[in-house]
C-alpha cells in the first residue's frame, strides 16, 4: 500500500471528500448515460476524432463555459471566506489552494479556450476557407489542451492542489517550501496545454496567411480575423518562454537543479522574470480577440461600417509589439534601480494610447448609428466604460514610485478584473451569445440574456469597486482572513453580494441556454443580426465544407457589399470539394500526454517512459500514415445546397 | 553543368564548417572567458545567418519579405527579452 500512499490529499477537508464522491458519481452517470443511449460511436466518430474547425469550436467553448462554472466556484467561495472578518469557511491552506486553482483555471482554461473556441468557429468563416491550414494538429492543440485542464482538474483529489498561486513565485514553489506535488501538477499541466496553444498560433497565422478568399488582402479582412492574427503571433513568440520556464521549474522540483534556488548559483527572482516575460504578453493574447469581438458587433449593430479601421489594425499591431517590452511592470518593487523601473514604466504608459484610439474608435462607429441593444451590443456598450475605468487604474499602476503602495494588495486584483471581466469575459459571453445563431441555428432568449446582463454589470460593479478602496486601506491581495478592527469587513460584505449577483448571472446564462434549446423558433434565417462579414453568408448552420462554392471579396464586409451593392460573392461553378479526413491520433497522443504528465508529477518513472514511447510511437506512426483527405462529389454538395434551402448568390 | 553545381551552398558549408572550428577553438585554446563568450556569441550568430539564408533558402521565394520582417522581428524581441532581463536581474539590481 505504500505505493499508493502518495495520492493520498495532504490537507483533507469535508469538501474535498465531497467533491471526490461527486466526481466519482457523475464519471459513473456519463459512462453508463452513453452506453446506455448507445452513444459511444457517435461521439468518437462525429465529435471525438473530427478535424472539423467548427466541431473543435464549439468542444473548446463547452470546455470554457465548464470552467468557468469550476472557477466561478472558486471564487464564490473566496468571497464567502473574506465576506466577515475572522471567517472560518476556509482555512489558510484551502484558501491557498482556492485561489491558486481559480487563477490558473480562469486564466488558461477557461479565458485561452474561449478566445481559441470562437477563433476556431468563425476565423475560417470569415476568410472564405473549408477548415484551418492543418485540421489535424488543431484536433491535437484542442485534446492537448483538455488534457493538460483535466490533469490540472483532479490535482485536488488526488495529491492536492498547487496553492503557490497562479504566478507560482519561487522560492515559495520551490520543494523547500511547498511540499507536495501540487506545483508539479502546475507545471505539467500548464506544460501540455501550452504546447497545444503554441501550436494553435501556428496552425491560425498559416490559415490567416494562406487560406484567405480571393481578394481578400490583409487590409480587407474582418476585425476579429486580424485581431485572431495578431494575436496567434504574440501566442507564437511569447509560448516558447513559458514551455522554457516550466521546464526549469520542473528540473528544479524533481531533478534537483538550481534555476530558481536562492543559491547555488541559481536567482528565485527569474522565475518572476520568465513568468512575466510570457505572461505580460498573455494578457494581450487574451484582450486582442476580445477587441476583434467588439468590433464586429458595434459595427454591425449600429448598423454602420467600423470607425478607422486602418487604425485599429495598427494599434492592435502596435500593442502587440508593445506587449513584449513592459514585463517589468509587474515586479516594480523587486528591488532592481529606478533607471529600470522608469523605462519599463514609460513603455506601459505608451500602451494606454493605441488603447485610448481605439476606444474612440468605437464610440464614432456608435456615433450617429442606429443602435439596436441586443444582448451582445449591450455587453459591448457596458465594455467601454468599464474597461476605461480598468485602463485608467492601469495607468496609475504602471507609475512605478505609486506602485510601491498599491503592489500586492486588493487595488491590483480590482484593477486586472475590471480589466478582464469587462474587457474577456463580457466579450466572450457577447461574441457566443452574437455567434450562437451561427452554430446552432437559433438566438438565445433575448429577455434572459438582459436580465444575465443586468446582474452581471451590477455584481461586477458591486464586486469590484470596494476592493479598489480595501486596497488602497491596506487589504493585501491572498490574505486569507483580516480582523475586525481594519475595517475592511463592509466593504468585503458588499463585494460578497455582487459575487453573488454574478453568480446569478451565470446561472441565468447556463438556464437560457436550456430554454432556448427547448424554446427559440429555428427559422432565423442566415443572417439574423443583418451582420456584415463572410461567416453569415453562407448556410445556418454551416454545411461541413462551408462554402460550397469560395467566395470573392473586395471589401472587409463583404455580406454587406453583397445586400447593398449588389456584389456577387459566389461565381462559378459547384464542383468537388477536398476535404480532411477525421483521425483519431490526436485524442490518443493527448490521453498519451496525461498519462505521461500524471507520471511525472508523481516521478512514477517506468509509467513516464513508457508513455514517452507510445507519444513518439504516434508520431512515427503519424509520419508514414498515407492520408490524402476524401472528396465530398459535386452531387453531394448540390444535394446538401438543396437541403439547406438552394445555393447562395 | 556550371549553373547546375551549387556552389553557393558548397562555399556555404565549407564556411559554417569554418566558423564550427573557430568556435571548438573556444574550448581547446586557453583563453579568457569573456574573449571565448564573444568568439561563440559572433560565431553563432553568422552560423544562423549562413544556415537560414543558404540552407533554409529565405530569400529565394515571393515570401522573401515575409521571411526577412519576421527574422528581424524575432530579433528585436529575443534582444529586449534579454537585455530587458539582464537590466532588470543583474546590472540594475
Amino acid at each position: 500500500m505504500e505505493f499508493f500512499e502518495r495520492f493520498a490529499i495532504p490537507h483533507p477537508d469535508p469538501m474535498i471528500y465531497a467533491s471526490m464522491v461527486a466526481i466519482v458519481l457523475v464519471s459513473i452517470a456519463i459512462v453508463a448515460g452513453l452506453t446506455y443511449f448507445k452513444k459511444w460511436g457517435y461521439l468518437w466518430d462525429e465529435w471525438l476524432t473530427t478535424t472539423d474547425h467548427k466541431r473543435i469550436g464549439i468542444m473548446y467553448l463547452i470546455s470554457a463555459l465548464i470552467m468557468l462554472f469550476r472557477g466561478g466556484a472558486d471564487a464564490v467561495m473566496m468571497r464567502v471566506q473574506l465576506s466577515s472578518p475572522e471567517m472560518e469557511f476556509l482555512n489558510a491552506q484551502h484558501y491557498n489552494e482556492v485561489f491558486t486553482t481559480h487563477g490558473v483555471v480562469m486564466i488558461f482554461f477557461m479565458a485561452m479556450p474561449f478566445v481559441i473556441g470562437l477563433m476556431n468557429y468563425i476565423v475560417p468563416l470569415q476568410i472564405g476557407a473549408r477548415d484551418v491550414a492543418f485540421p489535424r494538429l488543431n484536433a491535437l492543440s484542442f485534446w492537448l489542451f483538455f488534457a493538460g485542464a483535466m490533469l490540472f482538474n483532479i490535482s485536488f483529489v488526488i495529491g492536492g492542489s498547487p496553492d503557490a498561486g497562479w504566478t507560482n513565485y519561487f522560492p515559495l514553489a520551490s520543494n523547500e517550501f511547498s511540499q507536495s506535488v501540487g506545483v508539479n501538477y502546475y507545471m505539467w499541466a500548464l506544460q501540455i496545454s501550452g504546447i497545444g496553444t503554441l501550436m494553435t498560433g501556428i496552425n491560425f497565422i498559416v490559415t490567416i496567411f494562406r487560406m484567405r478568399a480571393p481578394g481578400m488582402k490583409l487590409m480587407k479582412m474582418p476585425l476579429f480575423t486580424w485581431s485572431a492574427l495578431i494575436t496567434n503571433v504574440i501566442i507564437v513568440f511569447a509560448f516558447p518562454v513559458l514551455t522554457v520556464a516550466l521546464l526549469m521549474g520542473t528540473f528544479d522540483r524533481q531533478f534537483g537543479t538550481s534555476f530558481f534556488a536562492t543559491g547555488n548559483g541559481g536567482m528565485d527572482m527569474y522565475w518572476a522574470n520568465l513568468f512575466w516575460v510570457w505572461g505580460h504578453p498573455e494578457v494581450y493574447i487574451l484582450i486582442l480577440p476580445a477587441f476583434g469581438i467588439y468590433s464586429e458587433i458595434i459595427s454591425t449593430f449600429s448598423e454602420r461600417n467600423l470607425y478607422g479601421y486602418k487604425s485599429m489594425v495598427a494599434s492592435m499591431v502596435l500593442i502587440s509589439l508593445l506587449s513584449f517590452f513592459v514585463w517589468v511592470h509587474h515586479f516594480f518593487t523587486m528591488g532592481q534601480g529606478a533607471l529600470t523601473n522608469s523605462i519599463f514604466s514609460i513603455t506601459t504608459m505608451a500602451i494606454a494610447i493605441p488603447t485610448g484610439i481605439k476606444i474612440f474608435n468605437w464610440l464614432l462607429t456608435m456615433w450617429k448609428g442606429k443602435i439596436r441593444f441586443t444582448v451582445p451590443m449591450l455587453y459591448s456598450v457596458a465594455f467601454i466604460p468599464l474597461f476605461t475605468v480598468g485602463g485608467v487604474t492601469g495607468v496609475m499602476l504602471a507609475m512605478a514610485s505609486a506602485d510601491y503602495q498599491y503592489h500586492n494588495t486588493m487595488f491590483l486584483v480590482a484593477h486586472f478584473h475590471n480589466t478582464i471581466i469587462p474587457g474577456v469575459v463580457y466579450a466572450m459571453l457577447a461574441g457566443l451569445t452574437y455567434w450562437w445563431p451561427k452554430m446552432f441555428g437559433f438566438i438565445l432568449n433575448e429577455r434572459i440574456g438582459k436580465w444575465a446582463f443586468w446582474f452581471n454589470v451590477v455584481g461586477f460593479v458591486l464586486a469590484f469597486f470596494p476592493m479598489y478602496i480595501t486596497g488602497l486601506d491596506g487589504q493585501a491581495r491572498r490574505m486569507y482572513t483580516y480582523s475586525e478592527s481594519t475595517g475592511f469587513g463592509p466593504l468585503n460584505m458588499l463585494s460578497f453580494a455582487g459575487a453573488g449577483l454574478m453568480a446569478i448571472a451565470f446561472i441565468l446564462i447556463a438556464y437560457n441556454i436550456f430554454y432556448s434549446i427547448k424554446n427559440s423558433p429555428r427559422n432565423v434565417g442566415d443572417d439574423p443580426w443583418n451582420a456584415r462579414s463572410l461567416e453569415w453568408a453562407t448556410h445556418n448552420p454551416v454545411p461541413e465544407y462551408n462554402f460550397a462554392i469560395t467566395p470573392e471579396v473586395n471589401s472587409s464586409q463583404a455580406l454587406w457589399d453583397h445586400k447593398k451593392k449588389s456584389h456577387t460573392l459566389f461565381k462559378g461553378k459547384i464542383d468537388k470539394i477536398h476535404m480532411p479526413n477525421n483521425s483519431g491520433i490526436p485524442i490518443i497522443m493527448a490521453g498519451i500526454l496525461f498519462v505521461f504528465g500524471f507520471s511525472f508529477v508523481f516521478s512514477i518513472w517506468p509509467a513516464v517512459i513508457i508513455a514517452a514511447i507510445a507519444f513518439f510511437s504516434c508520431m512515427l506512426y503519424s509520419s508514414f500514415e498515407n492520408d490524402h483527405g476524401r472528396y465530398i462529389s459535386a452531387e453531394e454538395v448540390k444535394e446538401t445546397e438543396e437541403k439547406f434551402g438552394g445555393a447562395k448568390k | 553543368m556550371k549553373e547546375l553545381f551549387p556552389l553557393k551552398q558548397v562555399n556555404g558549408f565549407v564556411f559554417s564548417l569554418l566558423l564550427t572550428v573557430v568556435a571548438l577553438s573556444v574550448y581547446f585554446m586557453d583563453m579568457s572567458f569573456s574573449l571565448g563568450m564573444t568568439i561563440l556569441l559572433v560565431t553563432a550568430f553568422i552560423q544562423a545567418i549562413v544556415q537560414f539564408v543558404l540552407f533554409m533558402h529565405a530569400g529565394e521565394t515571393d515570401d522573401k519579405r515575409t521571411i526577412y520582417t519576421t527574422l528581424y522581428y524575432s530579433a528585436l524581441i529575443a534582444l529586449v527579452t534579454i537585455f530587458g532581463s539582464l537590466l532588470a536581474m543583474v546590472w540594475d539590481m
